[in-house]
């Protein structure tokens, strides 16, 4: 049976995997390589990295770490951060990654979703989009590279890239971020009908019921989250954890 | 040697790391001497069907793949639009594909669904299947793969079917006929179910009937 994708969201900064709260207050959690050698392990659907720093510094992508974490997963993976031409995005794709998550570059050259999507197919071109509240203008399209609010409503940024486009929206609100105090319904589904591609939901989970939950109530296609799989219990003890197939399947059933 | 057939077009990186996990010797080549001398070919691609087609036209290696496949009967793999081009022609495209089956690609119509769902079919699904070939031994069960398509296949041989799953509806999600197998699913994107198929596909040789 077709059911929705449940997505562990990883972040490197730097050689290490790190997990935010609000984009902010960075913990260690593990090496990146160790770390998504479990995941493969537990036979997770697909993964997400992204490089936290990448944009922020100026940096080009770790090429040759990613090379190294594409090589062990035998699953779909999805690599963010620092991507700012085709060229990157051909390296990258050479290397064994599957999709390429374009934020920043997005921003500041909406035609690259396009150059990549014709090269490649829309099906490697995710757009992440990251959503920041502010009570006096609304949701507000985050650019993170730049640690800058934009004038973009989220809807209509996803809109737009759409049309460019991207083949998959990575929807991240900023205030869930690490908080798991669950996803952002509201965020979640107006933006995922404003576009007919998959919006993968991120940001808030606190267990697989809030998983079950958004897919549910919204149009998402897919939840991803970081938290939620890298820690366990109340005082965040890092245990990589994932569920298997069966509880899996019941739980989207 | 296996050779995967570099026509510009797919992700021939995360076919070739499986490979090597396997162990399995394998060039990645779009050079028409590769093809001539290759114990095995695989043939991926992902994208548009025109698109793949003009790709596989420029690159020049049309004849000697028809030579390889259908004269030499050489074992052959076709991932996703490999599949779909070898087919007889695309709802996606005005240019005609390669016809090594008599099979036509559609896109998936919404109309027919039990419940309306997203196009493309993107994610994990399950593979049944319809009848027992070497490259399918030891595949675990139920056995899940990584699909990500908008157009799908209808197979007019049913001999040569042989693997369905449902979106909506059911559809072929692998064929069969003599050296050739083709896959709509990704098998360097499903863990354990495709790595055990990428092994049995290396390790096939056929024996014309």
């Amino acid at each position: 049976m077709y059911r929705p994708r449940l997505i562990p969201c990883l972040l490197l900064d730097g050689k290490r995997l790190v997990k935010t709260i609000q984009f902010s207050n960075s913990s260690y959690v593990g090496d990146p390589i160790n770390t998504v050698k479990i995941f493969n392990e537990k036979e997770v659907d697909e993964l997400i990295v992204l490089d936290i720093q990448a944009s922020k510094n100026g940096n080009e992508p770790n090429f040759e770490m990613v090379a190294q974490l594409a090589s062990e997963c035998f699953m779909p993976i999805c690599y963010g951060g620092g991507i700012r031409s085709l060229e990157d995005a051909e390296r990258l794709i050479a290397s064994g990654v599957e999709k390429i998550a374009l934020n920043t570059a997005a921003l500041q050259r909406p035609a690259l979703v396009g150059e990549i999507a014709r090269r490649y197919g829309s099906q490697s071109v995710v757009v992440g989009i990251d959503v920041s509240y502010k009570w006096w203008r609304g949701y507000r399209v985050l650019n993170s590279g730049k640690r800058k609010i934009t004038s973009w409503a989220p809807a209509d940024w996803a809109k737009r890239i759409a049309e460019e486009g991207a083949g998959e929206i990575l929807l991240n609100s900023v205030d869930r971020d690490g908080t798991m105090k669950g996803y952002d319904s509201m965020l979640i589904q107006a933006v995922a009908k404003s576009v007919s591609i998959p919006v993968i939901a991120c940001g808030g989970a606190s267990d697989l019921n809030d998983c079950k939950k958004i897919i549910r109530e919204t149009r998402a296609s897919a939840v991803a989250a970081g938290a939620l799989f890298v820690y366990k219990g109340p005082h965040r003890a890092v245990l990589i954890n994932y569920p298997n197939p069966i509880q899996l399947q019941e739980l989207f059933a | 040697m296996l050779t995967i057939i570099n026509y510009g077009v797919g992700n021939l990186g995360s076919i070739s790391n499986m490979l090597s996990y396997l162990g399995v010797p394998h060039q990645i080549s779009g050079h028409p001497h590769d093809i001539a001398t290759a114990e095995r070919l695989l043939l991926p691609g992902v994208g548009a069907f025109d698109y793949g087609m003009q790709k596989l036209k420029d690159s020049g290696l049309i004849a000697v793949l028809n030579k390889r496949v259908l004269d030499d009967k050489v074992p052959i793999l076709g991932i996703c639009l490999g599949m779909q081009i070898m087919c007889r022609k695309s709802e996606e495209g005005e240019l005609p594909g390669l016809a090594w089956f008599e099979a036509d690609v559609k896109r998936f119509d919404l109309s027919k669904m039990e419940q309306a769902l997203p196009v493309p079919h993107m994610g994990w699904n399950e593979a049944i299947k319809c009848r027992d070939h070497p490259v399918l031994l030891d595949l675990p069960i139920p056995a899940r793969f990584y699909f990500v398509h908008s157009y799908h296949i209808n197979c007019f041989n049913s001999e040569n079917i042989l693997m369905e799953s449902r979106y909506g509806y059911k559809f072929t999600s692998a064929i069969a006929r003599d050296n050739l197998v083709a896959v709509q699913f990704h098998p360097e994107k499903s863990h354990k179910f495709g790595l055990t198929i990428l092994k049995k596909f290396s390790e096939w040789s056929y024996v014309p009937a």
